[in-house]
């Protein structure tokens, strides 16, 4: 037990790193490849936590597909060699109120705990688990996602189009 | 081999006596079983890169490497290898250097890493997951991020197109690729890769062999077409393509760390062959018979071992085949066919897979395979011919 603790500090740290990189970072493209790792060290998170397919699909979709699209774009857009874009914005107030709520929320929801975070279910294998509940309970919630998702896609093909 | 794995649970129970903690002995294993399959990627790779240049030569009508060694040359590649050792490790000016060494590396450990799930006999694989094809298919797809690492740290323009090509080329052939992969996986109701080899074990109409190729001939085919776009094989080798980009992503690399491109790039085709050979080949099955002296299961083993060898190598050789016989595509002709003809092709197979499992007509699988050929012939067909385009036009 006291080994997983320590991978999961682990992991932990070398998220909340490779994050921190991200944000903080003034080269655009070492902030894109830092945010692959942080996405890595997520889906180690994810194994962690027994959600195997999760850990899988968020390697396959955000490592192998959004953070490759995102590079692609940044290459496209800014010249190759620009290493002095802005990185942070004057919205002080605004993201010190939201990072300060979400710290409350957090440090509430961890200390009193709420329903939603009382532990992983025991399962033997989750990914069937996951099919059948997308598929039955949660499926009008995953409609709605998808819809979103093509009204999003619809919207950027027009954005993109101006012809 | 079904020995493997008790050996593995002995070498614990010892250890387990003698009092030693059990982090000690699962270090040793995980070294272990690192180093063979380190071992096993580089001799596989030498082997594949002069075996290679033997078949570019004879479809050339040459003979390739004949010198060093004595046989055939067959110690060419390890020339070869010594030779990228000794190299100067040359770092560009403007490269940025961290990026620039990462890069090698994240191409050879995504590499390194699908070899966990590969079932190379019976009971013989470093770890079964029950997310096992899912993983595979995940960890290649962090080559394509070193690739993209590659190209753009190199600073130079040629890298950062092959980069930008690379990174089209991937997203648009991985969709196809893991929806070709659903068919058998439905079928068999499983993503561990030893549970869809054993799901393969029995017989279609008690003649063919029970392997997916033969209900799932459509899925097979997409997933050949989008595994040799995944390893940058010709006929999309466009991130590569060394008549007009140099290079591409690894013009700027010499010595080892262009040597580990390279083992990488080998190393990838062994990985897409065996998921192929698991998925649609019926991984290690194949005929065999009780050796003379040896435990049926070892016997067994053995054999597996074997057949997964031959088939894997055949699909390496079909790639090898394919990059001398055709010619490189244009990049706008390669995204087209990935989503006007490999996507609607891969969609269909699902959905008539589907619909055939919930009939629960094993036959129709047939009928459906069938329909689905035709429908891909006649999309094809009914394609308008290839209008000539001018310079300059828009299309």
């Amino acid at each position: 037990m006291t080994l997983k603790l320590g991978i999961f500090y682990f992991l932990a740290a070398f998220t909340v790193w490779a994050a921190a990189v991200v944000v903080l970072g003034k080269n655009i493209v070492r902030a894109a490849v830092a945010l692959i790792f942080g996405f890595c060290g997520m889906a180690a998170l994810y194994v962690l936590l027994d959600a195997e397919f999760l850990a899988a699909v968020q390697v396959l979709i955000y490592v192998g597909g959004i953070t490759i699209l995102l590079l692609f774009a940044i290459m496209l857009t800014s010249r190759i060699g620009a290493t002095t874009a802005r990185v942070v914005n004057d919205q002080v107030i605004l993201s010190a109120m939201a990072a300060v709520g979400l710290l409350v929320g957090l440090i509430y929801a961890s200390t009193s705990g709420i329903p939603a975070m009382s532990g992983p279910p025991r399962l033997p294998e989750t990914t069937p688990f996951l099919g059948r509940a997308l598929l039955t309970t949660y499926a009008l919630p995953f409609e709605a996602v998808s819809v979103l998702l093509l009204a999003a896609m619809v919207g950027a093909i027009i954005l993109a189009r101006k012809e | 081999m079904m020995t493997f794995a008790s050996l593995v649970e002995r070498f614990y129970a010892a250890m387990a006596a003698w009092g030693i903690p059990w982090i000690v002995p699962t270090l040793i294993v995980m070294v272990i079983v690192v180093s063979v399959v380190l071992a096993y990627i580089s001799v596989a790779a030498m082997f594949m890169i002069w075996w290679e240049r033997k078949i570019s030569a004879h479809i050339q009508v040459r003979y390739g490497p004949m010198r060093v060694g004595g046989w055939h040359g067959w110690a060419q590649s390890i020339a070869d290898g010594i030779k990228l050792l000794l190299k100067e490790d040359l770092i560009p000016a403007g490269a940025d250097k961290v990026v620039f060494v990462l890069a090698p590396m994240v191409v050879f450990g995504a590499t390194v890493a699908a070899y966990v799930t590969i079932p190379w006999a019976p009971g013989l694989i470093v770890r079964d997951l029950n997310i096992g094809i899912l993983y595979m298919v995940s960890i290649s797809s962090l080559v394509v991020v070193g690739i993209i690492m590659a190209g753009w740290s190199s600073n130079n323009k040629y890298a950062t197109l092959g980069a930008l090509r690379s990174a089209a080329q991937a997203v648009s052939y991985e969709v196809p690729l893991v929806l070709s992969l659903l068919g058998p996986v439905m079928i068999a109701g499983t993503m561990s890769m030893g549970k869809l080899v054993e799901a393969q074990s029995g017989r279609w109409f008690g003649v063919l062999p029970g392997w997916f190729v033969f209900p799932q001939i459509v899925a097979f085919l997409i997933y050949f077409t989008c595994a040799l776009a995944e390893c940058n094989r010709l006929p999309f080798d466009i991130p590569e393509a060394e008549s007009e980009l140099v290079a591409g992503f690894h013009v700027e690399y010499s010595g080892m760390r262009f040597a580990m491109f390279f083992l990488a790039e080998y190393a990838n085709m062994f990985v897409v062959s065996a998921i192929a050979t698991t998925v649609f080949l019926g991984g290690w099955h194949g005929p065999w018979i009780p050796l003379p002296g040896l435990p049926r299961e070892v016997a067994h083993g053995l054999f597996g071992l074997v057949w997964f060898q031959v088939k894997c190598y055949f699909l390496i050789f079909v790639m090898m085949w394919l990059r001398w016989t055709l010619a490189r595509l244009r990049v706008d002709q390669l995204m087209a066919f990935a989503w006007k003809v490999l996507l609607p092709i891969s969609f269909a197979n699902l959905i008539v897979t589907g619909l055939v499992l919930v009939l629960g007509k094993q036959a129709l699988l047939y009928v459906g395979g069938i329909a689905i050929l035709l429908l891909a012939a006649i999309l094809l067909a009914a394609r308008p011919a290839a209008r000539t385009v001018r310079v300059g036009e828009r299309t």
